[in-house]
């Protein structure tokens, strides 16, 4: 065979060659990384043997950074420039952050986009540049484990969280270095982590209450096909609340008072914590603060948080009914989350469903060894596995219309990736451009919707009001991610916009940020960008060489054949001489080349799908 | 492939409004096996879109025969007729008026006494009088009668948009 021949030894890359790839669990309490070896997935440990990473950034003056114990040590002593739950503020505005809570132990600041920034003693911090800081820890204690590079992570976010958030989320990522091979929903995480066993069949629930978060989510497994038929939950409720409800009270009888400096509320609501935890195993725990001394029992906790867990059972509830299901046709229901360690959320949810939840695997651990499942199909290292995750946007998409109104164009619990296109027209005679602003949420009212971008569609010929006819058309990827066009149908005007956000960062500042980052580590860049260029180069080559070797005889005359043989001698030759830049040119160069051929072979494949299923087939199997 | 085909042969089903959803279901998970972004994250970019086009294009066909208001419009559509808001026009009387009931029954539920109960009332009468339609439009559309199945998307249309407000009222309820 020729091809065969044109690969040398030590030229041509490897192609089995096992990649290193993660799933991180970016929680707001605790972050936690794993990585699938041998087929078994994994939880990677710090030095001292930790899986969990406490979701804790502390700043200091002389610029140095702590992440996780060390900065939870500190949380007492230094509330301004030690950060906890950043998750909760991840891609969120300044008015969803009042509504979080009242009692802030932070000072913010507005940010250059409109985001709110940590105020500290080593400048203004956003959530962002926050979150990336444990994600760069995650991601050193995953190369030296792993020894060497990552090639990429599945990182896994609330089901809940909307396009501001997923994208922010997106962004930290970036700014850590690493290459995101799928933003996965925790709850689907999850599922994954418990449906190992790929001859399940079902109808499973996933009840994930975490520090901050709350999901549920609905899917149903065949065959390896994880298919999510709907999805609910609070982006703004979880076990934190449980510890303030209980700080509260014990705020109300310790006579403290309703204005706490931060040094105060930081430690009241360290103390609820531990009552709580210590009350997920006893029934009474005695507590302290200040001159008071008294004790806490799990009937007033159970008092005190039955509000909060109602509204994740009415988010249940809302949940089985998109989906259609009632609460009994569910097979499984899974627990994920620390939160659901909490006595009362266990009960509680045995009563809703009328079944025994599972807890075989630890719920702080279950959402990472999910992502790392995902993360080692995504980068190729399980050839023929059968695991597939069909996704929805937790969200309706829509545009804003006359009068203030939210059209929606994409509804909640829809499959991605999707594409959906409407037409609009025109409002006032001789209108030459039209603003388009993009929004997320179910409510009527745009006020009532997050507002996730505005671009205008400018140029267009001027005419009658109402014959214009512009075509806006909305696109989630499988990230569920969102992007945006507008054109004119009868100039062929157009506009286009990536979504990004209104809370997240631009593009300048994500570049700036980068480049600071990256600053005093050149070299280290020079090093991921010729790696990750080496990556694309194998992938292409590995891909090409088998297809030209299962249909390139078929598909192509001599002539197309013998270039693209050429175009691949070529790339494995550049791919070992260390020019990033010669890499990806010819990377780019093959693969304008084959994408005829690549085109055809879809076709072919699509042809051959198809022409399995016959009218024969569909009597007989009905 | 030509994926301006119909959506029934995208998944090898019989052109016609009673159709088998489990095999609908397993039909679209096979193609999703075989066309899914995550199946093809090692190949070229070129693959990568054409297969994130084909992906989004079996959920949108996918979403339309689930559902048994756009399955209907589709068929509709595929017999060449027109559906939509003009329809509407040319329902008779009678019918508007057993809707316009059927808003104010909605609408006294949140006044109820037992608001849970007469919305479950009024739920189950819309839900067993869309279940009847979907039955004639399967009729209609088997002897290619065009007219009697436009009447009856446009009716359909009328309870699905109940059902929603319906489902919508659920929501709010829950929140009390």
């Amino acid at each position: 065979m020729v091809l065969l021949q044109i690969s040398e030894p030590g030229q041509s890359p490897e192609p089995h060659q096992h990649r290193r790839a993660v799933g991180i669990d970016l929680g707001t309490t605790n972050s936690l990384v794993a990585t699938v070896r041998s087929g078994t997935p994994e939880l990677l440990t710090d030095s001292a043997g930790n899986q969990l990473l406490p979701s804790v950034v502390r700043y200091q003056a002389n610029g140095a950074v702590a992440v996780g114990t060390q900065a939870y040590d500190a949380l007492v002593e230094d509330p301004l420039n030690t950060l906890v739950s950043v998750k909760r503020f991840i891609g969120r505005g300044a008015e969803d952050i009042k509504r979080l809570g009242t009692q802030l132990p932070y000072e913010l600041v507005s940010g250059s986009a409109g985001m709110p920034n940590f105020r500290t003693c080593a400048g203004d911090i956003s959530p962002v540049a926050a979150s990336a800081e444990i994600l760069k820890i995650l991601v050193e204690r995953s190369e030296s484990a792993l020894g060497g590079p990552l090639d990429g992570a599945v990182i896994t976010v609330p089901a809940y969280f909307d396009e501001s958030q997923r994208q922010a989320t997106k962004d930290a990522a970036t700014l850590a270095g690493l290459k995101v091979l799928r933003l996965l929903n925790e709850p689907t995480a999850a599922a994954v982590a418990y449906g190992l066993d790929q001859q399940g069949e079902g109808l499973i629930a996933v009840y994930d209450l975490g520090g901050g978060t709350f999901d549920i989510s609905v899917l149903r497994l065949s065959r390896g096909v994880f298919e999510v038929l709907s999805t609910g939950g609070d982006s703004a409720l979880g076990g934190d609340d449980f510890d303030r409800a209980l700080a509260g009270w014990i705020g109300e009888q310790a006579d403290l008072g309703d204005n706490l400096d931060p040094f105060q509320q930081r430690q009241l609501l360290k103390l609820a914590r531990n009552a709580k935890e210590a009350l997920s195993v006893s029934e009474q725990t005695p507590v302290s603060v200040a001159d008071w001394q008294g004790s806490v029992s799990r009937s007033l906790l159970n008092e005190l948080i039955d509000p909060l867990i109602a509204k994740t059972l009415q988010a249940c509830k809302r949940a089985l009914r998109d989906a259609g299901v009632q609460a009994t046709d569910i097979d499984n229901v899974v627990m994920v989350g620390g939160s659901t360690r909490t006595h009362r959320v266990k009960e509680r949810v045995r009563e809703v469903f009328g079944r025994e939840p599972l807890l075989n695997v630890d719920p702080d651990q279950v959402v990472a060894v999910g992502a790392a499942l995902q993360a080692d199909v995504l980068v190729g290292n399980r050839p023929g596995d059968e695991t597939l995750l069909l996704d929805v946007i937790p969200l309706s998409l829509g545009i804003e219309t006359m009068g203030g109104l939210m059209e929606k164009m994409i509804y909640r619990n829809t499959t991605i990736p999707v594409a959906k296109a409407q037409d609009f027209t025109t409002f006032k005679d001789g209108q030459t451009a039209m603003a388009i602003h993009v929004l997320q949420g179910e409510r009527e009212l745009v006020s009532d919707c997050r507002s996730l971008a505005r671009f205008e569609l400018r140029n267009i010929p001027p005419m009658v009001a109402g014959s214009a006819k512009i075509r806006v058309k909305f696109q989630v990827d499988a990230d569920g991610l969102l992007s945006v066009s507008a054109r004119e149908l009868v100039s062929g005007v157009e506009s286009h916009v990536d979504v990004k956000p209104s809370y997240g960062l631009n593009d300048d500042e994500v570049t700036r940020m980068l480049r600071e980052s990256y600053t005093h580590a050149k070299d280290d860049m020079q090093l991921r960008a010729l790696r990750e260029q080496q990556v694309e180069a194998d992938r292409l080559f590995e891909d090409l060489s088998a297809a030209l070797t299962q249909d390139g005889k078929a598909l192509l005359d001599d002539r197309e054949y013998h270039c693209l043989e050429v175009a691949l001698e070529d790339l494995g030759r550049v791919r070992n001489s260390g020019r990033h830049r010669d890499i990806a040119r010819h990377v780019e160069i093959v693969s304008k080349t084959s994408e005829e051929f690549a085109a055809r072979r879809m076709n072919a494949s699509i042809k051959k799908a198809l022409a399995g299923h016959s009218i024969d087939e569909i009597d007989r199997g009905e | 492939m030509d994926i301006t085909n119909n959506y029934f042969e995208v998944f090898g089903l019989p052109v016609e409004y009673d159709i088998n959803l489990r095999q609908l279901s397993e039909r679209y998970h096979d193609l999703q096996r075989q066309f899914h972004p995550d199946r093809h994250v090692a190949k070229t970019a070129r693959e990568r879109r054409l297969s994130e086009q084909y992906t989004t294009f079996v959920n949108q066909a996918y979403g339309e025969l689930k559902s048994p208001l756009q399955r209907a419009e589709y068929l509709l559509g595929m017999m060449g007729a027109d559906h939509g808001d003009e329809l509407l026009s040319t329902l008779d009387p009678d019918f508007l008026m057993e809707q316009m009931s059927l808003r104010e029954a909605l609408a006294e539920v949140r006044e109820a006494d037992d608001s849970e109960a007469s919305l479950q009332e009024v739920a189950n009468h819309a839900t067993s009088h869309y279940a009847a339609l979907q039955r004639e439009f399967s009729e209609q559309y088997s002897r290619a009668d065009v007219h009697s199945a436009a009447d009856t998307v446009a009716r359909m249309q009328f309870f699905y948009k109940l059902l929603k407000e319906i489902e919508q009222l659920e929501h709010e309820l829950d929140d009390y």
